[in-house]
């Protein structure tokens, strides 16, 4: 029972739909903290050239292992330090950035047009489709990613564009579960009746009654199969699997950086921290997200 | 008599971004023992939020006051909530609309009946299981004992109120709040349903609360009838009254809007209240029903109207006197 | 004489329902046999319970669905020869829930104008003064246009579906249960209004509802559904007055009218209730029909003939001895 179903709706005191949306999004504390954070790493990976003070490749054994500012010993020349061959921290953190928003949306996307696809298809149209996409669901589920990335670097090498690859096409399962299910439960709403007693196609069905109506859905999802996807990048970049040297990946930079741990932990606390950060940011706002847009699908 | 539940002015709000919601505006009424009374009332006036401001069950934001909650000897105001608790169920029982989602599906009839007594006294179980088949028989549903193994999604909607009628008596409540009972099933159980609760009124002694929206199910069960618009009673008495001798014209509007098999004739139209409910965020000046009412005047925009008692049980909220009423209601029925 | 506006032939619809992990799939017959014939101009009131199948026929005279055996023709052309959008030009739909029947992301003039835009009815110019014109005759406000549904109440929104079902003028209306989920005084006013539009357009409508008294005022024919048949059938007036079949009987006799005194009728049903997937033998109805006799366990009655009425009894196989009156 909502409080919304006593409200009389006198058009006296019903402030528009839009200055309702913008109240409680900027009041919706995850949110606000998750989408300005994100915003904040997009902003440092477009204007990195700007930002970062060196070359993040460019190496320089004299400087190894500068400790970063906060340390006895470190300066304002290298802001974080540099690493074991001498490339500044804080440019190659900066860097880093657009590794990880590169591949997270990159593999975002492919994994979620795929897996909308299907899981819109199977939900529409039940029956055999449904069957033979829940096989494919089942048979990429018993799929290990690490397993297939590590086969794939054995047989083509490891690069940005096969990582963006293998998680593209690997990631999409929770997509299609989620937008089955979401499909079936629109699919049997009145209105999905009626425009089919309009006379419209299944393809004008599906894109204009079924489609924006899970679309918060696909969304939640989205943001945190794109952590997800960062997530995994780090791990197979640490295994070497992933992005190759000297590409600044946060992940390669904590395998990089593994032999020095004990002596000098700032090369693995700070891209830690970094992945860290970007990967809370992005569940904010997922969670953002599915609060502020629920309770008005709950129809 | 005294009477079993005396309730004194009762308010319920609801603190919003808006503003505060006020759905139910001082609400006083009684049951006595052995009778049933009807809150009668459309969506949103109030009446099944009435009832659970009784029982403290408000949704969490939700505030009441009240001047008095009177229920046996005692002031439901000031007991905690491990006291109310121990009532619910106990003295005061509920039957809500969706019997499928009262009923918990993960679980047998039997082992819900016989946990609604076992919750409030300690008795042993096949004590409490001897009474679930007694009261499943009462209610009408053959094989009792068999029942009691089978889960509530393989029974019928009318069979499962019936479970949960059996489930609302297992402690012997002194009072029954029935919130649209039977609004979700079909029109022969539905008609089977009312029967067994007037039966069972009569046999056990209760008062009962029949909260519904549907004027032909009050006229074939209810003692007394409450009608209620925008949080407030406007009108209360006896059945035989309120349809004899409706006087505010919301409840002549109602009557009006009811086709009647047989009275109503097709290709007419039906009666209507133009209009919609006032919102019930802030403060409401004057009669609420005062811009859908064909006979308001100026007054009643301004003026706030307070219950007037016309004849003992017999009272009606508006500015017009009695027989201004009743001259409308007999110029619109001769229309 | 020209053919009915819509004719439905035995039309029946089995659904595949799997028995369990251990059990073969059972046939559950959701309509079992229905004929009806509905002429333009006239309003047919299809009643019954839930279970009795009234809405998967609805669904099939839509096009929604399609019958596993049977013929639904309109105007004499069988629905098959129809392509989806002369079928849609047709008939069209009104639903129960206005909650659910209209698409939130979507604006009232968009959902209003679905119909004309999928269509290529008219020029782009032409469509928001249709749309405008169509909202002005089912009683909603012009500046709801670019309003959603969430903004409106549920009298409001049930207008924007009947604005959206008659945009393109269609010969049939098959309203489910068009006012059941509203507040009374608002189903009055949506009932007026359907009322004034059938008039207005000249529209045949099929109301399909479980409130009696609602289809008592709307219909001038009555069809009783029970377990995926028509038992009773009837002209309005004439049903209501004598029923001929022991289940409208229950039914009407079931109807609570604002009388009181009366007191709660009792209906002589029992409370076995049917289960679709193990219908009873011979006639669906004799295990709860007071009047039953040994026939009706072992033999599926007769469609009886009357004077413009149907009824399937085994009371009536005697025709030519009792003319056809009801017997009880």
């Amino acid at each position: 029972m909502s409080v919304e179903s006593f409200i009389g709706i006198g058009d006296r005191l019903q402030p528009s739909a839009a200055a309702i949306l913008r109240r409680r999004v900027f009041g919706h504390t995850t949110f606000v903290f998750g989408a300005g954070t994100l915003a904040f790493i997009l902003l440092v990976a477009l204007n990195a050239s700007w930002l970062a003070p060196h070359d993040p490749y460019a190496q320089n054994l004299a400087q190894r292992l500068i400790p970063p500012i906060w340390n006895a010993d470190g300066s304002w020349t290298h802001v974080l330090g540099t690493d074991q061959l001498g490339r500044d921290y804080l440019s190659r953190v900066i860097y880093g950035t657009r590794i990880s928003l590169l591949i997270g949306t990159a593999a975002m996307t492919m994994s979620g047009l795929i897996g909308t696809t299907l899981g819109v298809l199977a939900g529409y149209f039940g029956g055999r489709i449904d069957l033979a996409i829940n096989f494919i669901i089942t048979t990429r589920l018993a799929m290990p990613i690490i397993l297939v990335a590590l086969a794939v670097a054995a047989l083509a090498g490891s690069s940005l564009e096969n990582v963006i690859l293998v998680l593209g096409l690997l990631l999409w399962d929770r997509f299609a579960v989620v937008t089955r299910s979401v499909t079936l439960h629109v699919r049997g709403l009145d209105y999905v009746a009626a425009a089919q007693a309009v006379g419209c196609s299944s393809l004008r069905v599906l894109a204009s009654e079924i489609l924006p109506n899970i679309l918060n859905a696909i969304i939640v999802v989205a943001t945190l199969e794109m952590a997800n996807a960062i997530l995994l990048e780090a791990a197979l970049s640490f295994l070497g699997v992933g992005v190759p040297s000297p590409l600044p990946s946060w992940g390669l930079m904590i395998a990089e950086g593994k032999e020095y741990m004990f002596f000098t932990p700032w090369v693995i606390t700070i891209p830690g921290v970094a992945l860290f950060t970007l990967v809370l940011a992005i569940n904010l706002l997922g969670d953002g997200v599915r609060d502020l847009t629920a309770p008005e699908n709950r129809n | 008599m005294t009477a079993l539940l005396a309730v004194e002015e009762l308010h319920v709000e609801i603190p919003l971004a808006l503003g505060t919601l006020r759905p139910v505006r001082g609400v006083s009424f009684e049951v006595e023992r052995g009778k049933t009374l009807s809150i009668v009332g459309e969506s949103g006036c109030g009446k099944s939020l009435t009832s659970l401001a009784i029982m403290n069950l408000l949704p969490r934001g939700a505030r009441r006051t009240a001047t008095r909650l009177g229920f046996g000897g005692s002031d439901l105001l000031g007991l905690d909530e491990r006291e109310m608790a121990d009532l619910r169920g106990n003295e005061i029982a509920m039957i809500f609309q969706e019997p499928m989602t009262s009923l918990n599906p993960a679980f047998t009839i039997g082992n819900q009946l016989e946990e609604a007594l076992l919750r409030h006294r300690k008795v042993a179980r096949g004590e409490a299981r001897a009474r679930a088949v007694y009261l499943l028989e009462k209610v009408g549903i053959t094989a009792a004992p068999e029942r009691l193994r089978q889960y509530p999604h393989q029974l019928s909607g009318g069979l499962r109120q019936r479970v949960m009628i059996a489930m609302a008596l297992m402690c012997g409540p002194k009072l029954i709040i029935a919130d649209e009972p039977t609004t979700a099933l079909d029109v022969t159980i539905q008609a089977q349903i009312l029967h067994l609760l007037a039966a069972l009124r009569r046999e056990f002694e209760m008062g009962v609360i029949l909260i519904t929206h549907d004027l032909g199910v009050v006229a074939h069960i209810a003692d007394r009838v409450a009608v209620m618009y925008a949080g407030e009673i406007v009108e209360s008495g006896s059945v035989e009254e309120i349809f004899a001798r409706p006087l505010h014209p919301y409840t002549q509007g109602l009557m009006r809007c009811i086709p009647v098999p047989g009275k109503s004739r097709r290709g007419e139209h039906l009666g209507s209240i133009p209009g919609m409910v006032p919102s019930l965020i802030g403060a409401l000046r004057g009669c609420a029903f005062s811009n859908r009412c064909s006979h308001a005047f100026e007054r009643c925009a301004v003026e706030s109207v307070a219950l007037g008692e016309i004849a003992p049980g017999r009272a009606y909220r508006c500015l017009l006197s009695a027989e201004a009423c009743a001259r409308n209601a007999l110029e619109a029925a001769a229309q | 004489m020209t053919p009915p506006v819509l004719e439905i032939r035995e039309v029946e619809r089995r659904f595949w329902v799997s028995g369990g992990a251990f059990k073969a799939t059972r046939a559950l017959s959701a309509v079992a046999g229905v004929s009806l014939a509905v002429r333009r101009g006239e309003v047919l009131g299809l009643v019954g319970e839930s279970g009795c199948g009234k809405t998967t026929l609805a669904r099939m005279m839509l096009g929604l669905l399609q019958p596993t055996s049977g013929t639904i023709l309109f105007g004499g052309e069988p629905i098959e020869k129809l392509d989806r959008a002369g079928l849609a030009r047709r008939v069209q739909p009104v639903f129960q829930d206005p909650y659910s029947s209209l698409n939130p992301r979507k604006s009232i003039g968009s959902i209003i104008g679905l119909p004309l835009r999928v269509h290529g009815l008219g020029t782009r110019s032409e469509w928001r003064p249709r749309i405008e014109e169509m909202m002005d005759r089912v009683g909603l406000a012009r500046r709801f246009y670019r309003s959603y549904p969430s903004q409106l109440s549920g009298g409001q929104r049930q207008r924007v579906a009947i604005a959206r079902a008659l945009i393109m003028r269609p010969e049939v209306v098959i309203c489910d249960e068009p006012t059941s989920a509203l507040d009374v005084s608002v189903q009055s006013q949506i009932l007026n209004l359907l009322q004034d539009l059938q008039r207005d357009f000249n529209l045949t409508y099929v109301v399909i509802s479980h409130n009696l008294a609602v289809v008592e005022h709307l219909a001038t024919r009555v069809a009783v559904m029970y377990l995926g048949r028509i038992v009773e059938e009837n002209e309005t007036t004439a049903l209501f007055r004598t029923p001929r079949h022991p289940y409208t009987q229950a039914l009407l006799a079931s109807v609570l009218t604002p009388e009181p005194g009366l007191g709660v009728p009792d209906t002589h049903l029992g409370i076995a209730f049917p289960n679709p997937l193990e219908p009873p033998s011979g006639c669906p109805f004799h295990p709860r029909c007071p009047h039953a006799i040994p026939l009706c366990a072992a033999q599926a009655p007769e469609r009886h003939r009357f004077d413009g009425a149907i009824a399937e009894c085994h009371l009536y196989d005697d025709i030519g001895q009792n003319s056809g009156k009801p017997m009880i």
